[in-house]
């Protein structure tokens, strides 16, 4: 418990920080970086929920993204409800995705599921361009307030809500890992016939996964249309979510809570670094070759240097 | 919907699903037979296709022939691949799985962003005699360049069936496939196996991305439709088999076609995934699985 003391303390005090820096900084451009940069580590963090601790890729990120942010949408053009609810509706659209695509390929090997969260990307994009209540092809704007009475400006606000989201998906990670749910999911990781055999309810373990990890991303993907101002479906599909929520983990290690944290936070921000002083096509090259790098040569991510 | 727009729709479809094929060969071996995670396989074809295109502007020659030129060098380079796949991640066990797949994913992006550094991101076509005409039978317009793409598409699956069911090096791909500890067993290296094996996927792969250029221009993140379509095909087919793809392809083709003259054409897009998850969740071992 005294575990959980240290960890609330950091929690509290980066949400804190956060909202320091709303008052003090005034580059708005810091702002935007540190969004992006949150939502990765609540996105990378998701993933190793079902790809790190149990094993199984998501090549999908992009569509729970994707879920999420449009569920958002469609609710604040129908009612115009409070972000809080936006997010729980992104969440829960993205949890039912997950535990439905589990279902459906979870049973088969590591492979299938892969290929099946691509082929759910796709399928939510046509949707998407074929559903002109949310802008269709063309994309939607989304009408929101531009102040904000606590943080001057309705995207600080956003910047210190994402930092909250940031940490309570990394407590939920963290709370996994210590717990027989966790231990349940590692040992599916190692060997899913011996799991079945200890008497792990090895699909219903790995849909629960599924759900909880597709239920994160989808609130991850919520306040993004807010964010932006506006959303089309190039920009809630991209496949750089897909990429850089796998390398993430695997870059920071992914056996433990802090390795995507890591990751997310190093990659994160070398990545807008690059895409502001370079170009965005280096930024996904550069991505691709530090996922291929640490895949290859240091399976265990920086976590595994740091404790040899 | 008419009868003469319905053979229309059907005819387009079967040789849309020759095109299909074509792309889905390599892939039918690599992952279907040698159970390799190649999800960079859609990546390898536009490689082909944009190698077809630097041939042809080097040497004026036609680009189904110079598919069949870089077949050569994609074969060293398939075994290059499967050599390093193997050392890195088939031999090490546990986590193997996951580790494979995220290569791959990484290695399919690298190819991408490479594509676009070297080439732009604009189209870039071949030139052909059978490039922009059609074959007319009666009312029927058939554009020569979709009946090139089948025709060599089936030529190329009939030589693989003969490869694996005929040669002895064949027939040991099918044993690696079945049982790799009975085959080294027997006193065969199965690394060696696979490797040639994968060196051959990729060589049809060259033939591939030949093909995908003569049948449309082509742009540096076309894979990524394609990956959805190619692993729809050979998991529709049932792992490892020739005839099966083919079938599954020309399923595919017609299905894509019928919807494209439907009211829902929008929707196209949708249709190969669609039935890879339906697939998946119904008859997982495939449609002529073995």
């Amino acid at each position: 418990m005294r575990g959980w003391g240290v960890f609330a303390s950091g929690g509290v005090a980066v949400v804190l920080l956060a909202v320091l820096a709303t008052q003090t900084v005034a580059n708005d451009y810091l702002f935007f970086a540190a969004f992006v940069v949150l939502q990765f580590v609540v996105l990378a963090t998701a993933w190793n929920i079902l790809g790190g601790y149990c094993g199984y890729v998501n090549f999908g990120t992009g569509a729970f993204v994707a879920l999420g942010a449009y569920t958002a949408v469609a609710l604040h053009k129908f009612a115009d409800l409070p972000l809080p609810l936006l997010v729980t509706a992104g969440a829960a659209m993205g949890g039912v995705l997950g535990a439905a695509v589990g279902l459906l390929t979870l049973r088969l090997r590591g492979i299938y599921f892969a290929i099946a969260t691509l082929a759910v990307t796709i399928i939510l994009e046509t949707a998407v361009l074929n559903w002109d209540y949310v802008g269709g092809a063309r994309g939607i704007t989304v009408d929101r307030p531009h102040a904000d009475a606590l943080f001057g400006t309705y995207n600080r606000m956003l910047v210190v809500f994402m930092a909250a989201m940031a940490v309570v998906a990394v407590a939920i990670a963290r709370w996994v890992g210590h717990s027989a749910f966790g231990r349940s999911l590692s040992a599916i990781r190692d060997s899913e016939d011996a799991a079945e055999a200890c008497g792990v309810p090895t699909l219903k373990r790995k849909v629960q996964a599924a759900a909880l990890s597709g239920a994160m991303m989808g609130a991850a993907g919520a306040p993004l249309p807010l964010y932006l101002n506006f959303v089309d479906h190039t920009s809630a599909f991209g496949l750089n979510y897909a990429v850089s929520a796998l390398a993430m983990p695997m870059i920071g290690g992914t056996g433990h809570w802090i390795g995507p944290v890591i990751g997310a936070l190093l990659l994160g921000t070398a990545q807008q670094a690059v895409t502001v002083t370079i170009s965005s096509e280096i930024n996904v090259l550069v991505t691709g070759l530090l996922l291929i790098g640490f895949v290859v040569a240091a399976p265990r991510g920086i976590l595994g240097w740091l404790k040899r | 919907m008419d009868f003469e727009l319905l053979l229309d729709a059907l005819l387009a479809g079967v040789l849309l699903g020759g095109f299909y094929a074509a792309l889905s060969l390599g892939l039918a071996i690599a992952f279907g037979l040698l159970d390799v995670p190649h999800i960079a396989h859609p990546a390898f074809v536009l490689v082909g296709a944009y190698g077809a295109i630097l041939v042809q502007g080097k040497f004026g020659i036609d680009p189904v022939l110079a598919g069949l030129l870089l077949a050569v060098p994609f074969y060293f380079f398939g075994t290059a691949v499967y050599r390093f796949y193997h050392t890195t991640f088939e031999s090490r066990g546990s986590d193997a799985g996951l580790r494979g797949l995220a290569f791959f994913f990484g290695v399919a992006f690298v190819v991408e962003v490479l594509l676009i550094l070297a080439f732009g991101i604009d189209q870039r076509g071949v030139r052909a005699p059978y490039i922009g005409r059609a074959l007319e039978i009666g009312e029927l317009r058939l554009p020569w360049r979709m009946v090139v793409a089948s025709a060599v598409a089936l030529v190329v699956a009939g030589a693989m069936m003969l490869w694996l069911s005929r040669t002895y090096i064949g027939r040991a791909v099918q044993a690696v496939a079945q049982d790799t500890q009975a085959l080294a067993l027997m006193g065969a290296d199965p690394v060696r196996v696979k490797r040639i094996a994968f060196g051959v996927a990729t060589a049809s792969v060259a033939l591939s991305g030949a093909l995908l250029v003569v049948v449309g221009p082509v742009e540096p993140n076309m894979a990524r439709i394609y990956i959805g379509k190619v692993f729809a095909i050979v998991v529709l087919a049932g792992l490892g088999s020739v005839s099966g793809t083919v079938l599954a392809a020309v399923l595919l083709g017609i299905a894509e076609s019928l919807m494209l003259s439907s009211p829902a054409a929008s929707w196209t897009p949708a249709v190969a995934f669609g039935l890879l998850l339906a697939v998946l969740a119904f008859r997982p071992q495939g449609l002529f699985g073995r």
